[in-house]
């Protein structure tokens, strides 16, 4: 148990070392010459993160520079596609696509001679005359990081670093300065919504919780870590790279609204954030940061972890809570809404793991300071997991109000391979796609739903002229109708006539009548689910009949897919002026669909080979064997 | 009639006794089936009826209700997956060229059913979709190995190899 | 709470802060179709089908009638729009993409709630939104029932009455998405579980998805077969629910009219079950009187109600000792009918056939169990439900409000008013402690009415003092009660010599076999209170109404039995049980 006073004390032995984590600090007062940081985030860690740290400690032993350089396990950095990513301070060198082979090279002329490795540097980070700071990249420069400040920067199995970071300064003022009442008013001030889905002020959802039923025995406190978009890994990215931000918000959560018990319902997908939280709260524990009369106030508050057990409905509120009580994971209608009847018919309050991560900045900084971030109607900044067609793949946390250009373009590096940017896919199953003409909108949660997407959570999959629209939104309904609970009606059967529908499409067998019937069917399911996941259900199909509807045309009418996707329109055909006959096509054919013709074109020796398309399974095989490039699809 | 598995349940007294004490250390918790079938997969590695059985008893849940709530929930298994899981495609372009001959001839060597694992442990059998590799169809995969442009005369071969 | 005006269609209505939409449009006069929605029980919101437009000043949009609270001045609720029109039919077309559409070999058909409510939205096409539709195997394990999850809508009220009603829960969704379906663990038969054959999920289903195995062809035949003496006898709950079969209003006691029918259906003694529940009460009472003096196992439990003596083997199988062992009321009566009754007019028990009316599909089960079968072949041979009956009575073309009424066969027609309110809850208590009374206060006449025991509570008490002494009693109906009641009674937080528990909530005027009332009058009527009325009723208006003064119960006493409680009273009109285990 730490007094308030051990906890500043601790920030302030801490200071130095953090701040040695700047580029180009000066800091002198620092134990380590030198901090390397790498990262050890999902991502990295797939891409052999894990390896690369041991490397490291054993050359730095070897060195004998274990006294001078601290090697600390971050969480994710954000930029993934460059994994696994390290980077050194004070210098910045931010080494990228590293493995255990470059280290001993990195030890010894690095750390030792003092010359960062500069062909191992992420180019954009190389400048002529030396290292540029990270932070003027592009993918950094017009990012603005506030629920992801800790990711990347800190130990996240190291409380103390946390508390370095101010953490659990919030909680601190709080407990020991502020009211419940006064909590609720600075969250509700600072404008800051949900940042799961729907984007409801997170404050006027504390204070019903705290005010509709007055006298209730107990309350809870949860957070949503069932992160299941597909795209999406902001909150594993929190949870891995800042675990205490989290339950120092709950907390604050819990002071808000009068609980003394939490919940984290993380995804039992994401091993290396669950078990990064129950070092957290072991931690937390052992400092009295969870627990009786914290900060020797008349507070108390714990925190337990509930695993989910994969189902994607369980991001719905009342989903989540009827699965933490030990049922399958079905909703259950609302109102009562959980802040009068939620967890075990108590009040209860549900957030986010994102949105969690602004409230201890909101209490430090005030009110305003979040307020004057974003736009109108949508203060704060809002992380993407930018992935798809684009160059910089990653997390990117970026004011609200920032256009879908700027995140594409600028952060993200563009669309690769020089193909045009055709739409981009937001919000996963229940987002739409945003067609190009609203590539300078600014983003926020109420222009997103009047173009006909959503905020989500946060994916933002960008797409090119390659990807079908219609195929796009079978992707997605395959997804909804696999995770669809069940329980009611419109989303059970809706979903997947739904998808019987697109599948007719993509195949060439529907008209015109179906596109209407089609559109008819997501209306109703959207107006009549139970939940928000049937509810949401049919804004991919919505949305890309909106922006898209030629290219259903050209599926429904001309029988054809203009990206050049779908199977069952596809005809694969071989240009006899280029084939050279030489066989290879009909070798590799799986079904025996191509066999040598009569006809040799002038200048060949052998005639070239033709695809009975009535045979023809579409697999493309005899495409990727055509060395001179004859076989097309159309 | 009942969904068996084809696996004979070899669960063991320390499993049991394992199983018991994962019960016992969430009995004051109103929400305690999800983590102990959870914690219970980690024991047996699957949850069969017996295992299913010993939780309905013990914490006195309706052991349809359990049911209910293992297959609701992707994570929870109701068969071991066997020392070898063998997945055949049954893509396109692998089901013309008779992967499903190959795959019922599967079922019909190792007695099981798709999605089910042989009494010995041994074998696991699964469909899945297109893996990428047409031109090789009809394909089959034993753990990481890839078998490719397979008659049904190849199947005896290829379990050999794991005998 | 506060009233709030609200317009339901343009007509203003006045309801309590927090009233349903569905409860304040049926104050209004109007309904609203639903097909999940069981008040208390099932209050899911899943099928979608009471979708209604709702303003709460912010506009229209759909809600849920069924579980969705008014709660502010003005709101405006349109039933019927177009948009509310469109939603209820698709909902509509989509179950019935699913939906195994066999109407015409349906037992439901004409009564079924998604085939009316089809008929009244004017769908004209069932083919809109046809597509993948799973198929299932019919679960045929139970003895009592079918399982046709091709027809289910999985609207839940059985899983609903199966856990919350009767503490069970055999069945539940099984998986998810599209795939979900209603089934027990394990894709088990319902005969592999234990299932206590109660019915009740029969009852509230609304489709052709469960229904009772029928025996109706069978005891056809055997009214054909010359060689065959055919005897049926009707349970008490029967003659208050069949008129709902014909059109009478619920609550109406039908009994003069079923007799002739049964007499016109051609069989050759129409016997009152009553009569056996006045046996019953003879055997019971002594056994009670017998432990409480002597100091045997109590409390003593009635087992009247099979549903309830096989949830007591399996859910409580250390108490089957309390369990009286008489059996029930229309096995005594099957028993004596084959022995006494056999001798009586000369025939050999294998040549007479007993059909007993139930309003119970546990009685299905129990007429083959074990030690059911005096003289060497089963007591009773059939068991059909009250429903059964009704489609007897239609196919065999009988116009049953045409009918005049009748009075049942003698000897074992003749019953008193305590027989009577054996299918009610508390009705057993009731004519056991009437006789239990006279026999210990030495007053053989004095009718005792023991109103604390009445009603549709799920668990009632009473202490009742004759003279010196004090019996503690208990009744619980539903076995969800009943399993609270045992529990306490277990764990010694309750003491009582005397329990009686029927398996049904308000026993069997609302048993698994009686008549299925649509959502729209479950919802809204007190089924079991209207019912049980008509057997309070016929009871009051009886001169003949304790158990002990049946002069054709004495003379069987006389004449074969001895004495209540001899030894061959024990062989014909006892029984055993078994323990079993929870599956």
């Amino acid at each position: 148990m730490k007094s308030l006073q051990e906890i500043q004390a601790i920030r302030d032995a801490l200071h130095p070392e953090l701040e040695l984590r700047h580029v180009g600090s000066t800091e002198a007062n620092s134990k380590y010459e030198r901090h390397v940081l790498i990262c050890g985030g999902t991502g990295c860690t797939s891409s052999g993160s894990p390896a690369i740290e041991k490397a490291l400690h054993e050359e730095i032993d070897k060195a004998g520079l274990t006294d001078k350089i601290q090697v600390v396990k971050t969480g994710c950095f954000g930029l993934c596609a460059l994994g696994p990513i390290m980077i050194v301070y004070p210098s910045g060198a931010f080494y990228s696509r590293v493995t255990a082979d470059d280290i001993p090279r990195i030890v010894k002329e690095h750390f030792i001679e003092g010359n960062p490795v500069k062909e191992l540097l992420y180019d954009e980070t190389v400048a002529e005359d030396g290292i540029k700071s990270l932070n003027d990249t592009s993918f950094y420069k017009k990012q603005h990081r506030v629920a992801l400040r800790n990711c990347g920067a800190i130990n996240p199995e190291n409380i103390d670093e946390y508390i370095g970071k101010d953490g659990y300064q919030a909680l601190a003022k709080c407990v020991t300065e502020m009211t419940p009442e006064e909590v609720i008013k600075t969250v509700l001030d600072s404008g800051l919504r949900g940042r799961g889905g729907g984007g409801f002020p997170t404050g006027r959802k504390w204070q019903l919780a705290r005010d509709i039923v007055p006298d209730a025995d107990q309350k809870y406190v949860c957070c949503n870590a069932d992160e299941g978009d597909p795209g999406a890994f902001m909150d594993r990215s929190v949870l891995e790279g800042d675990p205490h931000v989290v339950l120092e918000a709950m907390a604050i959560a819990g002071y808000a609204i009068g609980a003394s018990q939490g919940y984290i319902y993380v995804r039992a997908e994401y091993p290396i954030a669950i078990e990064r939280l129950r070092i957290a709260i072991k931690q937390a524990r052992e400092y009295g940061m969870l627990g009786k009369n914290i900060f020797g106030s008349d507070f108390s508050f714990d925190i337990d972890l509930r695993l989910g057990a994969g189902a994607f409905v369980c991001g719905e509120e009342t989903a989540l809570m009827t699965s933490i009580e030990g049922n399958r994971g079905e909703p259950r209608p609302r109102p009562p809404f959980p802040a009068e009847k939620g967890l075990y018919q108590k009040p209860t309050i549900l957030n986010n793991v994102e949105t969690y991560a602004n409230i201890p900045q909101i209490i430090l900084k005030g009110a305003d300071w979040f307020a004057s971030m974003g736009t109108e109607k949508s203060k704060g900044t809002k992380v993407f997991a930018l992935g798809g067609k684009i160059k910089n793949t990653g997390l990117v946390e970026v004011p609200m109000g920032t256009t879908l250009r700027e995140v594409i373009e600028e952060i993200g590096g563009g669309i690769p391979n020089g193909k045009k940017f055709k739409a981009a896919q937001t919000g996963g199953p229940s987002g739409g796609c945003i067609s190009p003409e609203n590539y300078d909108v600014p983003i926020d949660y109420d222009n997103l739903i009047s173009i006909g997407s959503m905020m989500g959570s946060g994916g933002l999959i960008v797409m090119d002229e390659d990807n079908c629209m219609v195929d796009i939104a079978k992707f997605f309904l395959e997804f909804t109708v696999d995770e669809s609970c069940g329980k009611c009606t419109p989303c059970r059967i809706g979903t997947k006539r739904m998808y019987e529908m697109l599948d007719k499409i993509t195949k060439g067998k529907a008209t015109l009548e179906d596109l209407d019937k089609l559109e008819e069917l997501c209306y109703y399911i959207k107006a009549n689910s139970l939940c928000g996941l049937g509810q949401t259900a049919p804004n991919p199909v919505l949305s890309t009949l909106k922006n898209f509807r030629n290219e259903y045309e050209a599926h429904v009418v001309d029988k054809k897919c203009p990206a050049g996707v779908c199977k069952d329109l596809l005809m694969f055909s071989i240009n006899p002026e280029k084939c050279v006959g030489c066989g290879l096509c009909a070798k590799n054919c799986p079904v025996s669909a191509i066999s040598q013709g009569d006809y040799t074109a002038p200048g060949k020796k052998r005639a070239a080979y033709v695809i009975d398309t009535t045979k023809c399974v579409k697999c493309g095989a005899c495409m990727d064997n055509c060395r001179p490039k004859a076989i097309s699809k159309g | 009639m009942a969904k068996k598995t084809t696996v004979p349940f070899n669960g063991t007294a320390e499993q049991e006794a394992k199983l018991y004490e994962i019960i016992d250390a969430h009995k004051d918790d109103p929400g305690a089936l999800m983590p102990v079938l959870q914690q219970a997969q980690e024991v047996y590695g699957y949850l069969p009826i017996e295992v299913q059985k010993m939780i309905s008893d013990k914490m006195g849940i309706p052991l349809e209700k359990i049911y209910g709530v293992v297959t609701f929930y992707a994570q929870f298994s109701l068969y071991p997956k066997g020392k070898y899981n063998i997945s055949v495609c049954l893509g396109t372009a692998c089901y013309v060229k008779g992967s499903g001959d190959i795959y019922d001839k599967l079922q019909e060597v190792l007695k099981i059913s798709g999605g089910e694992c042989t009494a010995d442990g041994k074998f696991s059998l699964e469909a899945c979709r297109c893996i990428g590799a047409c031109g090789l169809a009809p394909v089959l995969t034993v753990n990481e190995d890839v078998y490719g442009r397979l008659t049904v005369d190849d199947v005896a071969d290829i379990l050999a190899k794991y005998e | 709470m506060a009233d709030i005006n609200v317009k339901i269609n343009g007509i203003a209505v006045s309801v309590p802060k927090g009233t349903t939409v569905l409860e304040a449009a049926h104050m209004a006069g109007v309904d609203i179709p639903t097909f999940c929605y069981m008040k208390e029980i099932n209050e899911i919101g899943a099928c979608r089908i009471c979708m209604v437009e709702i303003n709460e000043g912010r506009g229209f949009r759909l809600v849920a009638a069924c579980v969705y609270p008014l709660a502010f001045e003005g709101t405006e609720i349109r039933t019927n729009s177009p948009k509310v029109m469109d939603s209820r039919r698709k909902t509509l077309e989509l179950i019935l993409s699913t939906h195994d559409r066999k109407c015409l070999s349906c037992v439901r058909s004409g009564h079924c709630e998604l085939q009316a409510l089809c008929n009244e939205m004017g769908i004209e096409e069932e083919n809109t939104y046809e597509g993948d539709k799973p198929v299932y195997e019919i679960d045929n394990s139970a003895v009592h029932m079918y399982r046709d999850n091709n027809k289910c809508i999985l609207c839940r009220r059985c899983v609903a009455a199966c856990a919350k009603w009767q503490g069970v829960g055999v069945i539940g969704a099984n998986e998810r998405g599209f795939k979900t379906n209603i089934g027990s663990a394990f894709e088990m038969g319902l005969g592999e579980t234990s299932c206590v054959s109660c019915g009740q999920c029969i009852a509230v289903c609304p489709v052709g998805a469960l229904s009772e195995k029928d025996f109706t062809d069978q005891v056809f035949a055997a009214i054909a077969d010359e060689s065959k003496y055919v005897i049926v006898q009707t349970a008490p709950a029967v003659r208050a629910g069949l008129g709902e079969e014909f059109g009478y209003p619920i609550g109406t006691n039908v009994e003069g009219k079923m007799v002739a029918a049964l007499r016109r259906l051609g069989f050759d003694n129409v016997f009152d079950t009553d009569w056996g529940a006045d046996l019953t009460i003879m055997e019971e009472a002594t056994e009670f009187v017998e432990r409480f003096t002597k100091g045997g196992k109590l409390p003593l439990i009635t087992s009247c109600s099979p549903g309830w003596v096989k949830y007591c083997e399996h859910y409580f199988p250390e108490m089957t000792d309390n369990l009286s062992s008489c059996k029930s009321p229309h096995q005594m009566l099957g028993a004596v009918a084959k022995t006494y009754y056999a001798e009586k007019i000369g025939k050999k028990p294998e040549d007479i056939v007993v059909v007993s009316i139930m309003p119970c599909t546990a009685k299905k089960y129990e007429c083959q169990r074990d030690d059911q079968a005096a003289a060497g072949v089963p007591d009773v041979d059939y068991v059909l439900t009250t429903r059964e009956l009704a489609r007897m009575i239609r196919r065999a073309g009988l116009k049953f409000t045409a009918l005049p009424d009748e009075d049942f066969d003698n000897p074992l027609g003749l019953s008193a008013g305590a027989g009577d309110i054996f299918g009610v809850t508390g009705g057993v208590m009731e004519a056991a402690l009437r006789t239990a009374y006279c026999w210990l206060s030495g007053n053989n006449e004095e009718v005792v009415e023991f109103h604390e025991v009445r009603g549709t509570d799920g668990i009632k008490r009473s202490t009742v003092t004759i003279g010196e002494t004090e019996i503690k009693v208990a009744v619980a109906s539903g076995l969800a009660n009943a399993g609270e009641l045992l529990r306490r009674v277990q764990s010694g937080e309750e003491k009582v010599d005397f329990i009686e528990i029927m398996a049904c909530p308000g026993g069997c005027v609302n048993g698994g076999g009686q008549p299925q009332q649509p959502a729209s009058v479950r919802n809204f009527e007190d089924l079991r209170s209207l019912r049980a009325k008509a057997l309070y009723d016929e009871d009051a208006a009886k001169t003949l109404r304790l158990s002990h003064l049946n002069q054709d119960v004495q003379k069987l006493y006389e004449e074969y039995l001895e004495k209540p409680g001899s030894h061959k009273a024990h062989e014909i009109l006892h029984t055993t049980y078994v323990k079993r285990t929870i599956n």
